[in-house]
């Protein structure tokens, strides 16, 4: 990290959804907020560091709204010192990161804890989200007020629903104290049950339990009939399926304040990746990877402007405990080091949506989605940013991430896209 | 894909025996023509073969079987091989032991086959990606068993001459079943039609997908049937909650020699066992002329005794 007060990019495609731009313009960044943009901008001071982006992409810092740092409790996994480098690493400048840690992130100190690894390390900004549940258990309401006061953006029980419909009509009400959205991880328990995979042809084939795409349908569509009554902010988790796709649709046409997110693999993947695989471990995540029908949809939704994010819901494993059989294994895969290559493959090269729309879904729609401050390059705002390289040709391999984890089904994928550098808070980031 | 009577013989390649759903016709067949060929050692006064002799074959069992473990030990023995029978409980795996470390020691003592029950699905694949040594699956959840459909379609070829253009009825817990996979893939392979029925509550989704039809009535299934495969409830698995009662299950899907009588004359009765009379069979039935449930059990000694010899690469030294 250099600690230079100015910093001037130059010649690269300068994409900004937040102010409707795209084109070739320069970017200058003085003591750690955004300057000026225009087409042409000579250095102020003598020692500003220059960034030649010609042939590359520079947009607002990418933002991914759900990753799992592990830290407290599973430092073998992840820590936000490795989570935040494996941002930076995949191009990202800020993440918000869920509260299934151990100690659960159910308090003001545990929020500490993760912001200041954060402020020491460097590589991104870390959004804490806070635990809906004193110890995700879905009874009472942890002390959100306490958490938001040290730094936390939003509550979510993620990695488990909130099941009990008081509860969760209590943290919708509650949560408008703060101004902070409730994410909800949508999966009725008693629907999705013993399930390891999608439930339809697939699981039918091969004989594991499935978790019905219903068992995320009734959870959205409870929560949405609550919300209406409530007011506050409602945001999807990883919403994966055609019908809770459709059920956001809707309620948003009617006003009531809904926002969701995709994965990047459940915008590449289906069901039939498990049967591919042979039972590759690397194919189990909640939720599971859905129906061709349920894919398409999603990508519809990214296109009529439904789907707020993206997010991975980066969920790093030690290899030894995906090496068992599929019952046996965690759900959860990596994504910080794999998102941009993969969207940029399957969505924007595709042909499925423009570079801007996709730039959009990373920057200021997350940021508005958790309404923090990011996500844009206006004047004053803070000088987050990310260059790209759309075309360069790259191959994952898991033994190169910077993550703890390795999990990940796209090892030996042969995609175009690539980080070039981050730039956070007006400092380039060093990986 | 049905295999036709002149085409060329299938060599067997194959390191494993996962499921039938990686087999062709053709490989099929010719597991189908070497258990005919090794059948006649089951008939003879000494019955062995020095075939497999110097063979180590680990029979690893994480779940509990009587008639699979027995068979693949008979043919084990049948045909000469060293065998060692290794049961989940009492083993490392009781130390808190992965599968995959387990069976990685046990390949180190070099066996040549192992063959795998788990209640796992795909956890013979686990092992056959990892092992030099050839996998027999002998039944992983409810994914595939393949030596049963084996026996199966040997059984309805001994009886029948054919399996192509035979409707092949399938009742009972079909969701929980391994045993209708292996038999599914291997049946329409071949040519038949299948018939899988069962309450709505214990049949997978998008079952059609198969390749087979689907019907929710007893009757419907039986109608003109040449082959009628009966199931038992894996109460174990969480059969027994998807209905109210046994008595009622045995009223909607429970064979009884009347409803019998709407299957073709010459229809043969099957089970794979292990078998709850006045479940899903009326003793009357399992025990009747149409029964031919012991003869599926003799036929799993020949059908194991060619896939171990087929595996061993027995075959091929012979040739050289």
């Amino acid at each position: 990290m250099s600690a230079t007060s100015e910093i001037l990019i130059h010649g690269g495609r300068l994409i900004d959804p937040s102010q409707g731009l795209d084109g070739r313009f320069d970017l200058r960044i003085e003591d750690g907020v955004v300057a000026e943009i225009a087409e042409r901008i000579e250095p102020k001071g003598g020692d500003a560091e220059t960034i030649d982006a010609t042939g590359l992409i520079v947009c607002p810092g990418l933002i991914d709204i759900h990753v799992h740092l592990r830290e407290p409790g599973f430092e073998y996994k992840e820590t936000v010192k490795t989570g935040t480098r494996a941002a930076a690493a995949g191009g990202f400048t800020s993440v918000a990161c869920m509260a299934n840690t151990d100690p659960v992130h159910d308090n003001r100190s545990v929020t500490g804890h993760i912001t200041s690894e954060a402020a020491r390390w460097g590589y991104a900004r870390v959004y804490p989200i806070g635990a809906i549940s004193k110890g995700l258990l879905g009874v009472e309401l942890a002390e959100i007020g306490e958490m938001v006061g040290a730094g936390a953006v939003a509550v979510s029980d993620d990695g488990k629903p909130v099941m009990n419909a008081e509860l969760m009509r209590r943290a919708l009400l509650y949560a408008q104290h703060f101004n902070i959205p409730v994410i909800q991880h949508a999966e009725d328990l008693h629907l999705s049950g013993k399930g390891v995979m999608h439930e339809g042809e697939w699981s039918t084939k091969l004989g594991l339990e499935g978790i019905p795409g219903s068992a995320e349908d009734v959870m959205v569509a409870r929560d949405l009939i609550l919300l209406d009554d409530t007011g506050g902010r409602y945001h999807v988790a990883h919403l994966s399926t055609a019908r809770s796709l459709e059920l956001v649709r809707q309620a948003k046409k009617k006003g009531i304040p809904v926002t969701c997110e995709v994965t990047p693999h459940h915008l590449v993947l289906t069901d039939e990746e498990v049967a591919r695989s042979s039972f590759s471990t690397q194919t189990k995540m909640k939720p599971p990877l859905r129906s061709e029908k349920d894919r398409l949809a999603l990508i519809e939704g990214l296109i009529d402007g439904t789907v707020d994010a993206i997010a991975s819901d980066h969920a790093p494993h030690h290899a030894d405990e995906k090496d068992v059989e599929y019952n046996c294994a965690p759900f959860g895969i990596l994504g910080l080091e794999t998102t941009l290559p993969l969207c940029l493959e399957r969505l924007v090269h595709a042909g499925l949506i423009s570079m801007s729309r996709f730039i959009e879904l990373l920057t200021i729609g997350p940021a508005r989605a958790l309404n923090i401050p990011v996500g844009t390059l206006a004047p004053g705002k803070l000088a987050d940013v990310t260059i790209f390289d759309p075309d360069r040709e790259v191959t994952i391999n898991p033994e190169a991430f910077r993550s703890k984890g390795r999990n990940t089904p796209f090892g030996g994928w042969k995609l175009r896209g690539a980080a070039v550098a981050t730039v956070v808070g007006g400092r380039r980031v060093g990986v | 894909m049905v295999a036709e009577p002149n085409a060329p013989p299938t060599r067997w390649t194959k390191k494993d025996l996962l499921g039938i759903s990686d087999l062709s016709a053709g490989e099929i067949q010719l597991i189908l023509d070497t258990a005919l060929s090794l059948q006649a050692i089951d008939k003879r006064p000494i019955k062995k073969v020095p075939t497999l002799r110097g063979k180590t074959v680990i029979n690893l069992f994480f779940e509990s079987s009587t008639r699979t473990r027995s068979s693949f030990e008979i043919a084990e023995k049948r045909l000469s091989a060293d065998t060692l029978n290794f049961s989940a409980s009492g083993s490392a795996l009781d130390k808190g032991e992965s599968l995959i470390d387990t069976a990685l020691n046990l390949q180190a003592m070099a066996p040549d086959m192992i063959v795998i029950r788990h209640k796992h699905p795909g956890a013979p694949h686990l092992l056959a990606r990892r092992l030099a040594s050839g996998v027999i699956n002998a039944g992983d959840g409810a994914h595939e068993h393949p030596t049963q459909a084996l026996l199966d379609g040997f059984t309805i070829l001994q009886k029948k001459g054919r399996i192509a253009g035979l409707k092949v009825a399938i009742v009972g817990d079909i969701g929980h079943s391994r045993v209708v996979r292996s038999n599914i893939h291997l049946l329409t392979k071949m040519g038949a039609r299948v018939v899988v029925a069962g309450p709505r509550t214990l049949m997978p989704l998008e079952m059609e997908k198969m390749g087979v039809e689907v019907a929710y009535s007893l009757e419907e299934a039986l109608r003109d049937a040449d082959v009628v495969m009966m199931l038992r409830i894996q109460l174990e698995r969480g059969g027994g909650t998807a209905f109210p009662s046994v008595r009622e299950y045995f009223q909607m899907f429970g064979l009884s020699k009347e409803r019998l009588s709407l299957a073709k004359d010459d229809a043969i009765i099957m089970h794979p066992g292990p078998m709850n009379r006045g479940v899903e069979i009326s003793s009357e039935v399992a025990d009747g002329p149409w029964s031919v449930i012991l003869e599926q059990v003799a036929n799993g000694v020949a059908v194991r005794m060619a896939i171990l010899y087929l595996l061993s690469g027995a075959h091929e030294e012979g040739n050289r």
